[in-house]
């Protein structure tokens, strides 16, 4: 290991310094997380007093019971329970939806050629880098003429869609791994399209669906600009939520409750990232075939 | 009856003829070997007679039934691929049934079948594995098997055998030949390695640039190549060719190799046309026809026709010495027997088998007697 470490001097002193910086980064990174955890740990009254940054005096652990069921949001009195479960009822279809079709789209692209493909798949991964507020219009426009406007379904769809572009370039780099030769064989031995793509082609999948379901959840949960644009009142999704929320406190700052607010409807992508970041990872360097 | 007919099929890659006009014939239990050098349209070929991919033009017919509609499924072949092509995701059983649960063939007789190709191909114990818990010897069985399993019309093989080592390479080729022997099947083979073409095959297409230059049984293709690249192409070392004149000695024929003081003349085949006396040739002879001075060719009991050339190098391989010698100043490879030692630089004298002498047209490269 320490042959390795490739510093010049005593390797005790330049990995010393590596992880003084390093420390020191990722110190000033979780800054934000670790006074969101406190804040939301501490009485509305304490924070007041005192200042944003501190120590709780007492474990204000009622404000996650306020956050969750009680606390007003633009005059519903029901905590973020309602919106969590909107976020829910919108990011599980749609990282869903948009998986599969992804892998169908990313399989089809790849492993059968056919006129025009590559341009289709340019077309399709263009929306990868299209910004979001140059979508808003047509969207607007959409939801208005299939009626969903205000509805998760509405925001389902739109995820949906929204979400292929990536799940089909992650897709389709993926099975372009695959041999030509395995669809040669699979057509002889009398395969057709979604039989080779349940039989071979899915079984080989699993890394790649982690990564796109991780990417798709995260991506989803955490979208706040077509949550509060279309959608308000009862069936917006908690990111939306938790700024009605901020912008509702008229009397007293609740800073301890909107802080357990926050930390709750972010613990969902957390335990994604705790669980399946290693799969990420992996998943992005995997090949399909060994 | 025809196991399988092409007819003037080409095809076009962009603006590049891959295939140039390919008519074949090959009858029923033939195990015909298609060989040619890297790039010259056998896969293509290959491809297009199993339907996974369109010719430009030209027409496939299979078992007598004209396929060039029909998709690969349904033409009732069978394939093996050079890359083996097993599934990963399933075992070996599976990789075998796969094409009968795609036909939705009964269960009992998925069986029956898997059970007799493992017992054939003894591959029973490896059943249960997956294609990445195989060595190559073994993956190359399990996609034998994946065809055999189907008794096809037609199997088609891509250069089964090029991944496997040289060793493993000669069991497998002995092998399917037995196989072949024992179930009959017609089989078309692609390989660019002669010598599998020449152990193997009942009949060799040589092709080249996206054209059959000749469609025989291995022994005319040895002995009496079409032209000069089939010539070339086949034999290891291959065949020597040697610029030279024919001329008229009385009513006999002679090939002249060089002049002055290096001539060579060996007796020209009795069949090759007056009208080529005075003009130039090219002679073929091959390796095995230059032997040392003792060496009886054939069932002739008395020493035959003998030359004396100089000796550039010796390459002994064990089992034989090849010599580089200079035949009317041309340069040509001989084979003696394994403990002659020559001396480089050095006369010699050889004994020159002339019953096999090919000649060939110096123009259209085309052989003519
Ligand atoms: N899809 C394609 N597009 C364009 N050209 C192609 C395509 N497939 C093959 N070719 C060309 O066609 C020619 C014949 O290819 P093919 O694979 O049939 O050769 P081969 O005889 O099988 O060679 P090898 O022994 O190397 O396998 C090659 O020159 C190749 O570059
Ligand atoms: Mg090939």
């Amino acid at each position: 290991m320490r042959e390795q470490s490739g510093f010049a001097g005593p390797p005790s002193v330049g990995r010393a310094v590596v992880y003084a910086v390093v420390i020191l980064l990722a110190a000033g990174y979780l800054v934000p997380m670790v006074v969101v955890v406190l804040n939301s740990l501490r009485t509305a009254e304490e924070i007041a007093q005192t200042s944003m940054i501190g120590w709780p005096k007492v474990w204000a652990f009622q404000n996650y019971t306020a956050a969750w069921s009680d606390f007003c949001i633009a005059q519903t009195c029901s905590g973020i329970r309602p919106y969590m479960l909107n976020s829910a009822l919108v990011t599980l279809p749609a990282t869903v939806f948009s998986t599969l079709l992804g892998a169908v789209a990313g399989y089809a692209i790849s492993l059968w050629r056919f006129r025009g493909d590559s341009w289709i798949f340019a077309l399709v991964t263009l929306g990868v880098f299209l910004p979001e507020q140059m979508r808003l219009i047509p969207w607007t426009i959409v939801l208005r003429d299939v009626g969903l406007t205000n509805t998760l379904s509405g925001l389902v769809m739109i995820h949906t869609i929204q979400g292929l572009s990536f799940t089909t370039l992650f897709c389709r780099n993926y099975y372009v791994a695959i041999p030509q030769d395995l669809m040669k064989a699979a057509r002889i031995d009398g395969a057709g399209f979604f039989r080779i793509f349940h039989r071979i082609v899915m079984p080989l999948s699993p890394p790649i669906l982690i990564v796109t379901v991780i990417w798709q959840f995260t991506h989803i949960w955490n979208e706040f600009l077509y949550g509060v644009t279309f959608t308000t009142g009862t069936q917006q999704p908690v990111t939306a939520a938790l700024i009605a929320l901020s912008a509702s406190v008229a009397d007293v700052p609740q800073y301890g409750v909107q802080s357990a607010a926050v930390v709750v409807a972010a613990v969902p992508t957390l335990l994604v990232y705790l669980f399946g970041g290693r799969y990420f990872v992996r998943g992005l360097t995997a090949g399909a075939v060994k | 009856m025809s196991a399988l007919v092409i007819r003037d099929l080409r095809k076009r890659f962009g603006t590049t003829d891959v295939l140039k006009g390919i008519d074949l014939d090959i009858d029923s239990g033939d195990f015909t070997v298609l060989v040619g050098p890297s790039g010259c349209g056998k896969s293509t070929l290959l491809n297009i007679i199993a339907g996974l991919e369109t010719a430009t033009s030209g027409e496939i017919e299979i078992g007598g039934r004209v396929v060039t509609a029909v998709p690969p499924k349904d033409r009732d072949i069978a394939m093996v691929f050079q890359t083996y092509a097993l599934y990963p995701s399933m075992t070996v059983r599976q990789n075998i049934t796969f094409g009968m649960e795609c036909r939705n063939v009964p269960k009992a007789q998925q069986a029956e079948a898997l059970e007799r190709v493992a017992k054939l191909l003894q591959i029973e114990p490896l059943l249960a594995r997956k294609p990445a818990q195989l060595s190559g010897g073994q993956r190359q069985r399990v996609a034998m098997g994946r065809a055999l399993v189907r008794d096809p019309k037609l199997f088609l093989f891509d250069e089964p055998l090029s991944n496997l080592d040289a060793k493993l390479r000669v069991e497998m080729r002995m092998e399917i030949k037995q196989l072949h022997a024992r179930i009959g099947a017609s089989i078309v083979y692609v390989t660019h390695d002669q010598i599998e073409a020449m152990t193997m095959a009942t009949r060799i297409a040589v092709m080249n640039q996206g054209e059959v230059q000749q469609f025989a049984d291995p022994d005319t293709v040895y002995n009496r190549p079409a032209n000069l690249f089939v010539a070339r192409f086949m034999g290891a070392p291959p065949m020597n060719t040697i610029p030279a004149t024919l001329e008229g000695e009385g009513d006999r024929p002679v090939v002249v190799i060089g002049a002055g003081e290096h001539v060579v003349r060996l007796p020209a085949p009795p069949s090759i046309g007056r009208e080529w006396l005075g003009k130039s040739v090219i002679v073929g002879i091959r390796p095995e026809c230059i032997a040392e001075p003792t060496r009886l060719f054939g069932s002739s009991t008395a020493a035959g026709l003998t030359i004396t050339a100089p000796v550039e190098m010796t390459e002994p391989t064990g089992a034989e010495t090849i010599v580089v010698l200079r035949l009317g100043g041309q340069k040509v490879l001989g084979r003696v027997a394994p403990d002659i030692r020559l001396a480089n630089g050095a006369l010699a004298t050889f004994a020159v088998d002339t019953r096999k002498l090919c000649l060939f047209d110096p123009q259209t490269e085309r052989l003519i007697a």
